[in-house]
This record gives C-alpha cells, structure tokens and sequence, in this order.
C-alpha cells in the first residue's frame, strides 16, 4: 500500500530547493551533524588510547598521539609484548578469564531458573519472595564484606581452602550473589511476558516443566538473556572492588583490573605501556558486546500468537 | 473416539465469584457440539476445565467413562485449538505439528507419517519448513489444527479459532472445519460468541449465560423454540422482536397492536417475540395486519429490513427488497402469528 503510494508520488513530488524540503532537508543534516559530532568527541580519547598504545615513550613524550597518524610511521609493538611478558598481564588477562566467565555463567542458569518459577510455577508466598529478592537491589555491596569475608573464611576451612578468601569459586560465588537480584528481576519481566497461551499448549501437547523450559522459553528468550550475559560479563570484567576484597593482589589470581591499578602506581612514568594496558582490558568486553549484539532480534516471538 | 460429560460442574474463583454455575451436558461421539454465549458467560471457562488447564470446584467431567477431574492435561487424550493459534514461533511449521508426538516419544518414522498426513489434508505441504512468522493467518489456523489432528485425539477442542481471520477465510474455515469433522470421525467441541458459526457448524448447541446453561438443542430447536428471552434475543440476526403485552381470553395486546395466541394462555403480562421474517408485507390475514411507522431502511439485495415504531414499541420487519419504503412513511404489516413466542415478565421463561 505504502510502497505504491509512494510511487505514485515520486514524479510530482517538489524539487529540493522548495522552501519546505528545503527546511525539512537543513534539519535532516543538522540532525546528522549533531550526532556524527557527539559521537566523535566521544571517540577522540579511545582512538587517542589505541594510537598511543604503538608508540614509544620517546614519541609519546615529543609530540601529540594525532601527529602519529601522518607519515613517516613509526607504529610499535613493544608496548604490548612488554606489558604482557615483563610486567605479567598475560596472566592477569587469563585471570580476569578465568573471574569472569563463570561469575557470567553461573548467575544466568540460576538466575533463568528461577525466573521462569517466579513467572511461570505457583508456590506459597512466590510474590513475597520475588520482592525480597527484587528489594535486596538497593543493599550495597560494602556492608557484605565483612559477613561473607568470614563466611568465605569458614568455608576455606570446611573445604580444605578450596572456597576460601584469595580462591576463584568465592569470588564466582560473591559475584553470583551480587549478580542475582538483578538478573532474576529482568529476565522474570521479560518470562512474564511470553504468551500463557504457548505454555498451556505445550501442557496440552505433554510437555512437562523441563521440556517447556528447555523448548520453548529459552529459545525464545535469546534477547534477554543475551543481554543479561553483556550485563554480568561487563560488571564482572571491570569489578575491581570484589576483587581486590575477595581475591586480594597476589600475582596468581589478580584479574586485569587489579592488575592496571597497581601498574599506574608502579608505572607512574611508563605512560606507554599503561596504555596498552588499558586497551587490551577494553578489547575483550567490546568483543563480547558485538558477537552477541545478533542476538538482539526484534519480534522473535511474530508469528506465534498473533493473527 | 468418546463422548464428554459435564456432571454438576462449578467453577468458583473465590466465594462469591462463580463463573460456571451447576453446568450439565452430555456430548456423544463424533458430536459437533458449539458452546456458545456473549463473552464472560464462562463457555471458555468450561472448555478449560475439560482441557485440564482449570481445576474443577464441584462435580465431574467425562470423557467416555473416564472421570478426568483429576487427569494432567496430558493424559487427557484431547487436543485444543487455541483462538491465538499459540504456535511455537521458532520451530518450523513441521517442528510445530511434530512436537506433540515427539512428547510421546513416537518413532521417527510414525511422526514423519503422521505429520505429512496433516500436511496433505490441510493444504500445507509448501510450507513445512517456514516458520510461523513467514505464514499468513489462515495458513496459521491451519498449522493449530494439523497440530490438533496429528495426535489422533479423543476429543478435539476449539476456543473461538476463527475469530482472528477476515470474514471471507471465516466462512470458508468454517465449511472446512466441517469436512475435518466428517473425515476425523471425533467428538468436536466448539467454543464461540458468534452465533451465526454456532448455527451453521453445531450438530448441537449448548447455549450459556452468566455462567448458566440456557438450552441445548440442534439449531433448529433453538431457533422455533427457544427456552428463554435471553436465547430468542441471542440467536437470530437481527435479533427477534419483543414487544411487551398483556394477554387475555388467548388474545395478546401491546401498545400498538393486538394478536391471537396459537394456544391459549392465563391472564398475565409478558413479552411477545417474533422474528423480523414472520413481521412481512403479505397480508393474509386482516386481524393480524399492523400499522408500522419506518424510522430505517437497510436494504442488503436479497432481503430489506424496515426498522420502526408500532405503536410505543421498537421492531424490525423483513419485507420484499422490491418494495418501495421511504423513511417517515407508514406501512401495513401482516404478522405470522404461527410462530408466536410468548415469555412471562418475571421468569423470562417461555410460555408457549
């Protein structure tokens, strides 16, 4: 219908220079102008970071990172295999791994899990509870420390330190329970808005509680857990404060975050290699953020109830 | 294959709100049988209760002579069309017909029949693998009921599944789903608000109220003989005229008009129906004739409907399409008084 539409007006439709289009064509650019500005401006410092990241010192030192980008080029890779050899963020980087995709993992399973029991499964005081769990949203994170440092050291104990301060599970666990409230209030919002009419076809069909999990809320709930994953994934990645509490600086377990921090104190002066530094802790959250940005589709659920 | 009883079955949400109220009906095999009422009247309600997707307060649902009150769903032998279709949007179309028997574990190679049977009789074998998204609405409705019939149900159950297509698809659906019922050889149980799907599919009606069974009876009953003044208004499009009296000596006088009754009945004050067909303008009897002044003409081709006024009271007549009515004027009437209905003021139960 459009589509027509529009072809039909195509041939008598006014010349640019016509006061209207003209006006409505100022605004147009005006618009495109704002926003490729805004979006400069915010780039500037992140392509300043990355363009520094491959120069040296001397370099660095003698002129702006944007004289760079004229020949002659002297680009390096020295900064990099530096701070990951000699100043040990390689192993950092396999730390922060090693933080924060099970502190990713875990939360989300439990987290969908229990969504879909809170939206989906009646139980006594189900409203009750998802309120508590929902309030616990506004408890800071620094009156825990102390009740889970000595919680963390009794488990240590009972587990042979497996558990204990200074180990990755307790600060997978510490980030699950962080992680939770909020996970389990977006992803029920988002369970509570799938059709009943699919469920109790599938109940009809003979698909008990697992299987309708399984089959049908976790295909289709892709988007939102997609970016429950971004969510936890970036809040994991970038925590410095969980980890410096509960992990403590030792060289084996300190993730990036750590890690940087005690390079600018240290570094003060290698301005070059804290660059690198920080780019390589932003590359793998973008990473992140762009493979599972397809994952964001718009009207997974068309088609399913609508006529 | 069975038939389906509902035994003095209520459905109470909390103390004071009752939705189906001491609900009795026997539906035999291979019965097309239409629930049917203004929406709230509690028919979905009823049809959810024998999907197992309600609980039932008091009495028992059979189907054959299985008491099901306290079957899961599942175990239920039936399959029902939802009115949104609630297709799995990220299966395809054959994953979606094929899901019900993958739950019962079938074979492979008997889902693979079974699904491309269901295919082949609803027209569907071009889309097997699209996903619902990709199909138009009718195409939808099809694959809701290929997955129905691929289960091979004792009971179908249909929850008003023509209400989101275009009038045109409608009337087509609806002589389809008459085949299936044929071809299918199962009870089918239909839940409308529409009374004209009702009255061309139903074997049987079963009309509700306020989650109160009204009638049960072939179209035709319900049509010449309904119980009450809330079934003659409900069936019957435009709907039947009422005309409050009082009768006398087998004689009913309204404010306009007066006719003999077929039977004679006590004195007492009611409301006399007649439908717009029996109010035309062939005279053949000069007692039964009646002044009409015509407030509206609606001429639809085959037939022309004059809205207007006898006397103090509203009523509609179906006359000739040939017939020349200008609005204002006043036309002589002759009512069919064959086909009388006469319901008391109080009970709104049929008298005659």
């Amino acid at each position: 219908m459009s589509v027509a539409q529009e072809r039909l007006s195509a041939p008598v439709a006014k010349a640019w220079y016509a006061p209207e289009q003209l006006t409505e064509r100022i605004s147009g650019l005006a618009l495109h102008v704002a926003i490729i500005g805004i979006t400069v401006a915010w780039l500037v410092p992140t392509v300043g970071l990355f363009v520094s990241s491959f120069r040296s010192l001397g370099d660095i030192q003698a002129s702006g990172w944007w004289s760079a980008l004229s020949p002659p080029f002297r680009f390096t890779l020295d900064n990099y295999s530096s701070v990951i050899q000699t100043n040990g963020l390689g192993t950092a980087l396999l730390n922060s791994f090693m933080i924060t995709i099970p502190a990713t993992i875990i939360p989300t399973t439990i987290a969908a899990f229990a969504a879909y029991a809170f939206s989906w499964m009646r139980f006594p005081f189900r409203n009750w509870i998802f309120l508590a769990l929902v309030g616990l949203l506004v408890v800071p994170l620094q009156v825990t420390f102390i009740p889970l440092l000595s919680m963390f050291r009794a488990l240590g104990d009972m587990t042979g330190g497996f558990i204990g301060n200074g180990t990755f599970p307790a600060v997978w666990l510490a980030h699950t329970g962080y992680g939770l409230p909020f996970s389990i209030y977006l992803l029920s919002n988002f369970f509570r808005a799938l059709p009943s009419d699919l469920f109790e076809s599938a109940e009809i069909d003979g698909a008990g509680t697992l299987t309708v999990f399984f089959r049908i809320i976790l295909p289709l709930s892709v988007p939102a857990l997609a970016s429950l994953v971004i969510f936890q994934f970036l809040w994991v990645w970038n925590d410095l404060l969980v980890a410096l509490i509960y992990l403590g600086g030792t060289e084996q377990v300190a993730p990036l975050t750590v890690k940087i921090t005690s390079l600018v104190n240290s570094l003060g002066q290698g301005y070059q290699l804290l660059t690198a530094a920080a780019f390589l802790s932003m590359i793998v959250p973008l990473i992140v953020f762009f493979s599972l940005q397809r994952f964001f589709v718009r009207g997974i659920l068309a088609g399913s109830v609508k006529g | 294959m069975a038939s389906v009883t509902f035994d003095h079955v209520v459905k109470r949400y909390t103390a004071d709100v009752t939705v189906v109220k001491d609900f009795n009906v026997e539906i035999k095999d291979k019965e097309f049988m239409v629930l049917v009422g203004p929406s709230g009247c509690g028919k979905s309600t009823a049809l959810r209760m024998l999907a197992g997707l309600e609980s039932i307060t008091e009495g028992a649902i059979r189907i054959g002579d299985r008491v099901v009150n306290n079957l899961p769903a599942k175990d239920r032998d039936i399959a029902m069309v939802f009115q949104s279709y609630a297709l799995y949007p990220h299966m395809s179309v054959y994953d979606n017909m094929a899901f019900p028997l993958q739950m019962k574990k079938t074979p492979k190679a008997e889902i693979d029949r079974r699904v491309k049977d269901a295919s082949r009789i609803l027209g569907l074998d071009n889309f097997l693998q699209r996903k619902p998204r990709a199909l138009s609405g009718g195409q939808r409705q099809r694959v809701a009921l290929g997955r129905a019939i691929v289960r091979n149900p004792q009971v179908f159950l249909l929850d008003e599944p023509l209400s989101n297509l275009d009038a045109k698809l409608r009337g087509q659906t609806r002589i389809e789903l008459q085949k299936l019922h044929r071809d299918l050889e199962t009870t089918f149980i239909y839940v409308t608000h529409d009374q004209v799907e009702a009255m061309t599919m139903g074997d049987r009606i079963a009309l509700m109220y306020d989650g109160v069974l009204q009638q049960v009876g072939t179209p035709g009953d319900i049509y010449d003989k309904p119980a009450n003044l809330f079934v003659a208004g409900f069936i019957g499009s435009p709907t039947m005229n009422f005309v409050p009296v009082t009768t006398s000596n087998g004689t009913a006088k309204a404010s306009g008009f007066s006719v003999k009754l077929p039977k004679p009945v006590g004195e007492t004050t009611g409301v006399l129906g007649f439908r717009p067909e029996t109010l035309t303008d062939r005279i053949t009897d000069a007692e039964s004739a009646l002044e009409m002044k015509v407030d509206v003409v609606e001429r639809l081709g085959s037939d022309q409907f004059l809205y207007g006024t006898v006397g103090g009271d509203q009523v509609t007549a179906r006359v000739d399409p040939r017939l020349a009515v200008a609005v204002g004027d006043s036309v002589r009437l002759g009512l069919d008084t064959r086909t009388l209905h006469l319901f008391d003021a109080k009970s709104e139960k049929a008298l005659l």
